[in-house]
């Protein structure tokens, strides 16, 4: 490779160089290396949903023959469109990972539409064959029984009998989450209740603030979060003297006290798994689904504040899951307005298409979806 | 009272013309005016570039690596252009939803709330009339838009014109409003139950999208946003309508003197910035996302201000400026990707940008070789 023995500095002072004289011709640069495109819609240092997909990309960077390119906080507008493009066309990337979920549809299709040979993977939509273009896929992870796992821990170490949930919005994807947490703590003491309060945005760290505090005030000892950014509601648990569970990444570090466990993505298998692929140039699959089983998600080390009873419980409960076919919601299961969502003798695994449009909070939820 | 802007202390200089007998002594005014007008902004940025490139060399990176992406990602090539162009293109429409009002001493800073209830107006109407040919219902797309941007900060108009609420303040305030009613209106009764986890209302249907302006990836806000510069610098320069306007900003008691329906004028020209702005969200829907959702929301109503500041509130001027802005914002991927440097580094030379170019303002009319001469 013509380019081995120069630094990042010197090549890009060519690079500019030559693009000022407009002479470079464009894909040349990066040769034979394989050019791999990350997006994401927040900063990338987050502790969150972004730092997540950071941390995987981080593990294609050290792959050998692959050029890693990132770009964070970019919009679900044209933006984004004109990002992956721009990548396409100045910087020759040939696989992209546009990161977020609105990133979907219609900028990745659209682009995808007028780029035919380029691969795009995108985390999070439904890819569906015959209606999204054959060069899109789309893979994601369930998550849900990281916080199962999260709530039995909570269950344990609780002792105001009341958890905490700072959620972004009452779609599908959170609600399961609100709901497996309040099931797995209540399968330690069925007395417990979890307060949810829904902020609206995904990212609004004041509000997020306000969540985590007016829930200390309500007598809440453990509040967990499904926003972008977890960092300012764990540190807020953390300054009140109160517990924490985390979520999309490792938050240990901003609560080395109250950090009980987490549910984080593991995003590097998937990555490095489809980068593997193109190297060798097998087709990509176009659908990747996964949970806790999978390797795709996984759970922080348990912090200095859980019990030996709780973690004997966790990780019970977690090698029956390694097993595949678990499942939390089970029949008769009641919301908590007393409709019966689950009838007795149903039970849905993780990837049960039920699940998918779930619009409930169960029993011992306090709050509501609208 | 009315806040006087920059741009209104200048119009009314504008009015005290040099006497006959020095005009005539003084020709090249006109231009050595209209040189200071080009030269105070370009030192300005070039003040600031020299300043980010200090800020760069503290970061250990070469300022003439940033400025060769800067130029490569926003205007060196077809690709580049196009995509500074199409960022250009909202932010002309909002930049007027501030300029307009700010020749009546008036800032309005709500132009936000104007973009995503236009786009939520236009995505209703559009579900009303599905079926209908697409011409029909794309009027009615841009109509509904306009006329909920031209309500929401008509709105804030009126306040200021009868009850004396700040304008800035109350705009402001109203964009949060509207955004609260934006997402419940699309979480709640026009959310497409199909939208599982992006809540969006329904889609408008392929057939009703706006496609491309011909021989360009770029979509056709940009022509709306040149004819809407264009012709509201006629409105403000050429017309007595505007000459009106002028006058409420450069004095609102004289103009009340001189018998202006001042309270009209204010509450009109509100409307009318606020219809760009409802116009630039509709566009959005129409063009590019297909339904209404949060997206809406990504700040053209706030990256209007600074652009309608740069431009001193002249309509003509924020083309350039919407041109540069977008033209930054473009490149900022490429800086990001090829300098790893954090996506804010782009945004601290937009601040200084923003910096130079107002404190440059208080260099207006102080040069003496810019100013008329006449007979001593």
């Amino acid at each position: 490779m013509a380019f081995d023995g120069f630094s990042r500095r010197k090549f890009l002072e060519g690079t500019a160089a030559a693009a000022l004289a407009g002479t470079l011709p464009t894909q040349m640069a990066f040769a034979k290396d394989l050019v791999v495109g990350f997006i994401y819609v927040g900063p990338k240092d987050d502790y969150g949903y972004n730092q997540a997909h950071a941390e995987g990309a981080a593990i294609v960077k050290s792959m050998p023959g692959v050029k890693v390119l990132e770009e964070e906080k970019v919009a679900e507008t044209l933006d984004v469109q004109k990002t992956m493009q721009s990548m396409i066309e100045l910087d020759g990337v040939t696989l992209l990972f546009p990161t977020s979920f609105g990133y979907f549809d219609p900028h990745m299709l659209r682009v995808a539409e007028k780029y035919p040979k380029i691969e795009f993977r995108h985390c999070g939509g439904l890819w569906t064959k015959g209606k999204h273009p054959a060069n899109t896929g789309s893979y994601f992870g369930y998550i849900g029984l990281g916080q199962y796992l999260n709530g039995i821990v909570a269950g344990h170490v609780s002792k105001t009998k009341k958890l905490g949930f700072v959620a972004a919005k009452p779609i599908p994807q959170v609600l399961q989450n609100v709901n497996s947490f309040t099931l797995g703590a209540r399968t330690v003491d069925p007395t417990i209740t979890t307060q949810v309060i829904f902020t609206g945005e995904w990212s609004l760290p004041v509000k997020e603030a306000e969540a985590a505090n007016s829930l200390a005030d309500q007598g809440v000892d453990i509040i967990t979060v499904h926003v972008d950014g977890p960092k300012v509601a764990m540190e807020t648990a953390e300054r009140r003297g109160i517990y924490c569970c985390g979520y999309h990444a490792n938050q240990q570090k901003l609560a080395p006290k109250g950090y009980l466990t987490g549910a984080e993505w593991n995003w590097a298998s998937v990555y490095r798994s489809f980068v593997e692929k193109a190297q060798k140039g097998e087709p990509l699959p176009n659908f990747v689904r996964g949970g806790l089983a999978e390797g795709f998600v996984k759970m922080s080390p348990y912090g200095p504040a859980v019990p030996e009873g709780a973690r004997k419980q966790a990780d019970a409960v977690k090698a029956e899951i390694l097993k595949g076919g678990y499942s939390v919601f089970k029949g008769p299961l009641k919301d908590n307005r007393g409709r019966e969502v689950v009838a007795s003798g149903k039970a849905f695994v993780e990837t049960a298409i039920e699940l998918e449009s779930m619009d409930y909070l169960v029993e011992g939820v306090v709050g509501s979806t609208a | 009272m009315v806040v006087f802007s920059a741009a209104a202390e200048e119009d009314a200089e504008a009015f005290v013309q040099p006497r006959a007998a020095e005009t005539a002594l003084d020709r090249s005014y006109p231009l050595r005016r209209a040189l200071e007008a080009l030269l105070v902004p370009l030192l300005a940025l070039v003040l600031a570039a020299s300043a980010f490139s200090l800020f760069l060399l503290f970061l250990e990176k070469s300022p003439v690596d940033f400025f060769a992406l800067v130029w490569r990602g926003a205007f060196g090539s077809w690709f580049s252009f196009q995509n500074t162009l199409q960022r250009a293109a909202p932010l002309l429409l909002t930049a007027l939803c501030v300029a307009l009002p700010a020749h009546l001493g008036l800032v309005v800073i709500g132009g936000e709330g104007a973009v995503v209830l236009g786009g939520l107006a236009g995505a209703a109407g559009a579900l009303l009339l599905l079926g209908a040919p697409p011409l029909i219902v794309q009027l009615a797309m841009g109509l509904a838009g306009v006329m909920a941007g031209a309500a929401w900060i008509g709105l804030a108009g009126w306040l200021r014109a009868r009850r004396g609420i700040n304008e800035t303040i109350s705009s402001l305030l109203l964009a949060y409003v509207a955004l609260a009613v934006f997402n419940h209106i699309v979480e709640g009764p026009l959310r497409d139950p199909l939208s599982l986890n992006k809540p969006s209302t329904a889609p408008i249907g392929d057939i009703n999208m706006l496609g491309t302006l011909p021989g360009t990836d770029v979509h056709p806000g940009l022509a709306f946003g040149i004819t809407a510069c264009l012709a509201f610098w006629v409105l403000i320069y050429r017309t007595s309508f505007g000459f009106s306007c002028r006058v409420t900003g450069g004095n609102i008691r004289a103009a009340q003197l001189q018998g202006l329906p001042v309270a009209g004028l204010i509450v009109i020209a509100c409307a009318l910035g606020g219809a760009c702005a409802g116009l630039a969200g509709v566009i959005e829907v129409a063009a590019v996302h297909g339904n209404a959702n949060a997206s809406l929301a990504a700040g053209y109503g706030y990256s209007g201000i600074l652009i309608a500041f740069l431009a001193r509130h002249n309509p003509l001027a924020i083309m350039p400026m919407a041109l540069l802005v977008g033209g930054i914002t473009a490149s900022g991927g490429l800086v990001q990707r090829r300098l790893n440097v954090p996506d804010a580094t782009v945004l601290v030379l937009q601040g200084m940008i923003f910096l130079s170019i107002l404190t440059s303002e208080t260099f207006y009319n102080r040069m003496r070789w810019f100013q008329p001469r006449g007979a001593v």
